[in-house]
């Protein structure tokens, strides 16, 4: 089965998002979304410093066959992007939670967390 | 396409059983990967993958004068072939716009097996039979058969194995015999730019021929290593680089026109070569970094002038880098021009350069 760590949350667009410290939150796409897409050989990653609100699209993650818009579940301001991701894209397919993380976000309205799905709603939703 | 009218083929429950992901292509329910693109891609070239194209057509023509009427209908000549081989060829409208490409192959004196897209039969059928002089016999096979693209260096290590002590014919060629009771149909060609055959096989023993061909060495391939292989070789794909408002000497397929002929079409495609193209189908790879580029993303000169759209592209998994083609106005596509494609507002420098991207 795939791999959601317990203590992130998720969106119905199969966005993960980390808990926060100290304001911050670190979002990429989860495995069953990486699964789903096939091989990553590329992803568009936001411009940090640039803010986005609930449901903008912040990154788009192309696979061979497709590319897909990242819709961030939170709003706030961009304030690192996992670089590492324009030389290995493909990080995204072999660890999605982990080292295949997008961007880091603080956070405008930490209330948002709230209506984001735990790891046990998100396994039943993607059944 | 809805989900009441999509085909599927007899293979369609093995491809699941084999963890494909479906999808719909030109009305067929079809696998697009199984284990991911660029590994399916990478073993076509390097060893050896096989693809169902049993949503391919197949028609039989045959009765006296049927080479005269096919030369009439299609672009390439018939009378360069003797029996046993085939040739691409095209089938145009009366503007000499494309309907569809396909291989024709010579059984005897006027005795044909035609090749088709997935996409066209039913139209393919209606144009041909709306043509057909009395007399002459067209029959769609399509149902018939199923069909395996096997292809790649070790493609005939697999034959041995499924057809021991039989020769596979020479490029271009077909060979008909019975293999284990079954009538079967090898033709020595494809859409991946390396050695490889189709294989066509009666529709109910599909998926034992498929089994037997994955147990003898071949991996199952989908459609979008298919996709990313005949990109890298530009070859063309019917509803994407052809079309009916595109001639077959705009899409740079000159080669198998004979306009000494007189075939449906050809006094648009002299007028053409007297007069010069519209339009031509460029090959062009990135020369910068950038997304991967896509059908219908804008191809640009330098200073913002627009050149076409691209109808096909991909990140090629062989030489690590954008390709695709577009249509752009003949004066301005010649090799060695500098563009940009366009993707989600940044330009992506870019350069036209000669068919094939892959070299071999």
């Amino acid at each position: 089965m795939s791999k959601n760590p317990a203590d992130y949350k998720y969106s119905q667009e199969h966005e993960w998002i980390s808990p926060a410290v100290d304001g911050v939150v670190t979002l990429g796409i989860t495995d069953h979304a990486q699964s789903e897409l096939g091989d990553v050989v590329y992803v568009d990653l936001p411009v940090v410093g640039d803010s986005f609100a609930k449901e903008d699209s912040i990154a788009v993650v192309e696979s061979v066959k497709a590319a897909s818009d990242v819709y961030t579940p939170v709003s706030g301001e961009v304030i690192e992007v996992n670089e590492l991701l324009d030389s290995e894209p493909g990080t995204v397919n072999t660890d999605a939670t982990g080292n295949g993380w997008i961007c880091k976000i603080r956070l405008s309205d930490p209330s948002e967390l709230d209506e984001l799905m735990d790891a046990a709603a998100y396994e039943e939703f993607c059944k | 396409m809805n989900a009441e009218s999509i085909k599927c083929t007899p293979l369609c429950d093995k491809h699941v059983a084999l963890g494909a992901k479906m999808v719909p292509f030109a009305g067929w329910n079809m696998p697009v990967q199984y284990t991911g693109i660029i590994d399916e891609h990478n073993t076509v070239r390097t060893a050896c993958g096989v693809f169902d194209i049993s949503h391919m057509g197949q028609f039989l023509v045959n009765g006296a004068g049927s080479t005269e009427w096919l030369n009439s209908m299609f672009t390439n000549n018939l009378n360069k072939l003797v029996d046993g081989m085939g040739q691409y060829s095209m089938m145009l409208n009366e503007k000499g716009g494309v309907i569809d490409d396909l291989i024709i192959y010579r059984l005897g004196e006027d005795d044909y097996f035609v090749v088709v897209n997935a996409s066209m039969i039913d139209e393919d059928y209606a144009w041909l039979s709306a043509h057909k002089p009395e007399g002459i016999n067209l029959v769609n096979k399509s149902a018939d058969y199923v069909g395996l693209a096997v292809q790649g260096p070790a493609c005939e290590d697999v034959f041995a194995k499924i057809c021991p002590g039989v020769e596979l014919p020479v490029r271009n060629g077909i060979l008909m015999f019975n293999a284990d009771g079954d009538d079967v149909v090898v033709c020595r060609t494809g859409y991946t730019g390396e050695n490889g055959y189709e294989f066509f096989c009666p529709a109910a023993k599909g998926v034992q021929w498929f089994e037997k061909v994955m147990e003898s060495g071949a991996k199952p391939c989908g459609l979008g290593a298919r996709d990313s292989l005949r990109l890298e070789m530009c070859y063309s794909l019917n509803g994407s680089d052809l079309s009916p408002e595109k001639t077959p000497l705009e899409a740079g397929l000159s080669w198998c026109c004979d306009l000494s002929k007189d075939f449906i079409g050809v006094e648009v495609l002299r007028q053409q070569k007297a007069e010069g193209r519209p339009s031509a189908l460029v090959a062009i790879e990135y020369t910068g970094k950038g997304a991967p580029p896509r059908h219908g993303y804008a191809v640009q000169l330098p200073d913002g002038t627009p050149l076409g759209e691209l109808c096909s592209g991909v990140l090629s998994p062989s030489l690590g880098k954008g390709i695709g083609m577009a249509y752009v106005p003949t004066a301005l596509g010649k090799v060695g021009t500098e563009v940009n494609i366009v993707v989600r507002n940044k330009a992506i420098p870019a350069i036209i350069v000669k068919k094939p991207f892959l070299k071999k």
